[in-house]
């Protein structure tokens, strides 16, 4: 009988692997051929805006930063809970991959606020609720890496790490809904879910575009990252020996 | 056209300081992470032959 291609495939770290080295190449292609249209439109077709001048541009990467750094925690935690309930190491090894960029996503979206507040606001920063809680958010990841490598026994690591991410999501929602349930400095939301965008049609365009470029970088430096920590922690195992021993 | 000359452009009508200091970082760490990423997987790879050549 002919073997069927089973579901869970790629859940095993040997696939995983082979999937993950085709694909590399792709998503950073991707991600440089929408960073550059993104940036064309967002800095030679979208107009001066009528109350900021041009410090908005800094819009096409502030948001897709800051949306990237709440996506990615949420992955992040979803995969090291999956890893820790189902007892999956790929999914732990996943979260592990996934926590340095969005800690720098993270960091890039407090970064590139600072650099337009100061010019809007007259400071670099200021306690308001979406300032202090994605703040929180990079204390979580920073939290997240420094526990699971703490701890020398990998799994016991990985569902330490599971518990802290899990219980650190609850500031996801908080930093998504800061701006309307406190009365903050920081602007409301630029696009919402249930009304039409607020702003020109070539801004938008540039901001999403440049947030198809972040998620393409997003999934390929984390797969790049991911196949380290796969053969970090399945150095023992056979396919590995045989994939060194071939080259 | 947004822009009349490339230094109208790099003055970003005086935000330059503020534009370019939040691109310049996103792009040098965006150029830094996958090197940074490409040097750990090869360096596990290493990691792995030598403890091939240690057992023979």
């Amino acid at each position: 009988m002919k073997k069927l291609p089973r579901l869970f495939t790629f859940a095993a770290p040997k696939s995983f692997y082979r999937l993950a080295s085709i694909t590399v190449p792709w998503l950073y292609g991707i991600a440089a051929a929408f960073a550059i249209w993104g940036l064309y439109v967002g800095f030679f077709v979208a107009p001066v805006d009528a109350t900021q001048g041009n410090s908005y541009r800094i819009i096409f990467i502030h948001v897709p930063a800051a949306w990237m750094s709440m996506v990615l925690y949420m992955a992040m935690a979803g995969w090291a809970a999956f890893g820790w309930a189902a007892n999956a190491r790929l999914a732990s090894m996943m979260a592990r991959a996934i926590a340095p960029t969005g800690a720098a996503f993270t960091f890039l979206a407090l970064w590139t606020g600072a650099f337009w507040g100061k010019p809007t606001w007259g400071a670099w920063w200021v306690w308001d609720a979406r300032l202090t809680s994605e703040l929180i958010l990079l204390f979580l990841y920073l939290g997240f890496m420094a526990l699971v490598e703490a701890i020398d026994d990998v799994r016991r690591a990985d569902h330490a790490g599971a518990l802290l991410a899990i219980v650190g999501a609850v500031n996801v929602p908080i930093i998504y809904f800061s701006v309307r349930w406190w009365n903050t400095l920081h602007q409301g939301s630029s696009i919402s879910m249930t009304a039409a965008p607020k702003m020109a049609h070539t801004m938008l365009l540039s901001m999403l575009l440049m947030t198809v470029a972040f998620w393409a970088y997003a999934f390929a430096v984390v797969f790049m990252r991911a196949r380290a920590v796969v053969l970090e922690r399945e150095s023992g195992a056979d396919w590995v020996r045989a994939l060194v021993a071939k080259k | 056209m947004v822009w009349n000359s490339a230094s109208d452009f790099f003055a970003m009508g005086g935000y330059g300081l503020y534009v370019w200091g939040s691109y310049g970082v996103t792009a040098a760490w965006m150029l830094l992470e996958p090197v940074l990423a490409a040097r750990r997987h090869a360096a596990a790879l290493r990691a792995v032959a030598d403890m091939d050549d240690e057992q023979g």
